[in-house]
């Protein structure tokens, strides 16, 4: 850190004219400024991040996790309804599919420097990058689920309709999962150093919202498996966040700080309302539609909390610099093997 | 040391840059040819307080960004003075760029393949295909490469691609006039430093390091490395930068985890109610 004395906000330590301490003043100064706990001292350059923030933007990468992973476990809801013969609760969640999917890809094309480049995206197979492989998980998640929900809305081509399905909830895991696996591969801090336990929270928030969805749309006679999914997903998501929060140390700040943490609390009052409802109101189709709504709204603010810790990681040095250094000096956990 | 440019059939020997930022004057040449040879737009005139620097840092139109560091510390006895110990001001320079490292985060996570490897060891953004995904910037461990306002592409130091294919020195080391930034092939450079490295410790300068030089390090190695005084955080580099795609494999095995228990679950919700069904 530069002790220069002009900044800003004006001089600073300048010796007091004719009341000066010939080599006192500044020098006093500075040891008051060392005394310091040890693991949290660091040095950063004037402040400034050390990385460079994620130029994503909100609603469009955040609302892309969210209707993507919602997408992608509706899919697994319309194969057991077909599977069980359930047609109303297929209906809608394989509608809810394809209607969140076209969505997302809405905001993924917007949100690109060039969106009319976005065909750019299949130009190679590299799997290195996670947004190559989901580019990739899409173009066949996506015309299957348009076929499996053409074919259950109109009633036609109902072998093509179920072979589709088929293909969608084997793709669809992939879709909800992958995100998790996108934001981890970078340098941002919060989401890094989460990359173990990020999928899971991602899939089970996926789960959560596509039983929100079916007890929304689905007829209460047929809600019972979204009621059950969301449940599980609710749990899963919780247990994750919690072990990828004490996981991380002081890394995890973001999430209970700020936006981010907003949106945490938020995210559980709404997951406990959902997850109540759901639990109290079976027969209910007013309570159901209630608590499939919470379980939604749950759900994305769990993936805005997610976002926004990044930023918020990405902005401030010393989740950078704090742990690398705790790394480098062996006072912290060793470098990851691969 | 694995070559980054194996790719390549007969590739020539790998180039990067030493920056000796003990001979750093801080004049910004390198600044002013790197922007006026790749004809990099201006990226606002602002008086950011810090100390010689209002250039802030790396970005889209900044690829070499000067950095100035006024440090209050004892001049050593006996240097050059009457014997005593003073207390002095320390002035840290230093000319950061794009590392070029030889496990290139940007490079791996770049979806489009706009970003690729030279026949050089350099890594390179291609504008005709760079689609604005944003991926490459936070990936990338040192903050080095963003997004362009009004652009959407992403931009950063090519090493000056196109004079090395004209056997030409990159701008900015063109321009040095200390030879701070020092221009050539990497094995060579490394040397270099190694002996630079001894004659300033054997000065009694024993703060001095090299940063990036090592091929064990968390990247690879970088192809433009530095000689630093100080800390790398001091000059706002990270301290110990991991590619992240170290992770990647342990990364796809949690989310292929992940999604099988969403299956599991999906399976267990109708399960269970035919289970709630029966008599």
């Amino acid at each position: 850190m530069s002790s220069a004395e002009v900044t800003r906000e004006g001089q600073r330590g300048i010796r007091p004219g004719r009341e000066a301490r010939p080599g006192g003043a500044w020098r006093r100064g500075r040891r008051r400024e060392q005394a310091m706990v040890p693991p949290a001292e660091f040095t950063s350059y004037y402040g400034k991040p050390v990385i460079n923030s994620p130029v994503w933007h909100s609603p469009d990468i955040p609302g892309y996790f969210f209707l993507g992973g919602l997408a992608g476990a509706s899919s697994l809801l319309g194969a057991g309804a077909q599977a069980t013969g359930q047609p109303a609760l297929g209906r809608a969640a394989k509608a809810g599919a394809l209607g969140a999917v076209s969505l997302s890809l809405v905001g993924l094309v917007h949100d690109l420097g060039r969106p009319a480049r976005f065909l750019n995206m299949l130009r190679v197979v590299k799997v290195t990058s996670p947004m190559s492989v989901g580019s990739w998980i899409l173009s066949g998640y996506v015309p299957a689920a348009g076929v499996a929900a053409a074919s259950a809305l109109t009633g036609r081509a109902p072998r093509l309709g179920a072979a589709a399905t088929v293909a969608a909830a084997l793709t669809g895991p992939a879709v909800a999962a992958y995100t998790a696996v996108l934001v981890s591969d970078t340098a941002v801090p919060a989401w890094h150093d989460g990359h173990r336990e990020l999928p899971f929270v991602f899939t089970g928030s996926a789960a959560m919202a596509a039983g929100g969805l079916g007890l929304l749309a689905a007829p209460p006679g047929q809600n019972a498996p979204a009621r059950n999914l969301a449940l599980l997903g609710a749990g899963a998501e919780a247990v994750a966040f919690e072990l990828m929060s004490r996981r991380m140390g002081m890394v995890a700040e973001p999430y209970s700080a700020g936006k981010a943490g907003g949106y945490v609390r938020a995210g559980r009052v709404l997951a406990a309302i959902g997850a109540a409802g759901a639990l109290l109101g079976r027969r209910n189709r007013a309570v159901a539609a209630l608590s499939g709504a919470a379980l939604l709204g749950a759900s994305a603010a769990t993936r805005w909390a997610v976002f926004h810790a990044g930023l918020a990681s990405a902005a401030d040095p010393k989740y950078t610099v704090v742990p690398q250094r705790q790394r480098r000096d062996g006072s912290g956990p060793p470098p990851e093997a691969a | 040391m694995t070559d980054p440019a194996s790719g390549y059939r007969d590739p020539p020997p790998r180039m990067g840059f030493f920056t000796d930022t003990s001979v750093c004057i801080g004049c910004k040449a390198c600044e002013v040819a790197c922007k006026e040879w790749n004809a990099v737009p201006d990226d606002g005139l602002v008086f950011t307080g810090m100390s010689y620097d209002n250039t802030a840092g790396l970005g889209a139109d900044t690829w070499r960004h000067v950095a100035f560091i006024e440090q209050r510390r004892p001049v050593p006895a006996g240097a050059g003075q009457d014997g005593e110990a003073q207390d002095g001001l320390r002035w840290l320079m230093s000319s950061d760029v794009c590392k070029h490292c030889t496990e290139a985060a940007c490079l791996d996570v770049c979806p489009t393949g706009a970003l690729f490897r030279t026949e050089f060891g350099t890594v390179v953004v291609q504008e005709d295909v760079c689609n604005g995904c944003g991926y490459c910037i936070p990936a990338c461990p040192y903050g080095v490469i963003d997004q362009r306002k009004g652009d959407g592409r992403a931009w950063k130091c090519t090493l000056c691609y196109d004079r090395l294919g004209a056997d030409m020195t990159p701008a900015c080391a063109q321009a040095c006039p200390t030879e701070s930034i020092q221009f050539g092939p990497l094995d060579e450079l490394r040397e270099r430093a190694a002996g630079r490295l001894a004659q300033l410790h054997g000065q009694g300068a024993t703060e001095a390091r090299l940063y990036g030089e090592d091929p064990r390090d968390g990247v690879g190695g970088d192809g433009a490395f530095f000689l630093l005084l100080d800390e790398p955080e001091v000059y706002g580099l990270p301290p110990d930068p991991v590619v992240t795609t170290r992770d990647l494999p342990s990364m796809w095995r949690h989310a292929g985890a992940a999604a099988a228990g969403l299956v599991a679950a999906a399976a267990t919700a109708f399960a269970a109610q035919w289970l709630g069904r029966r008599p």
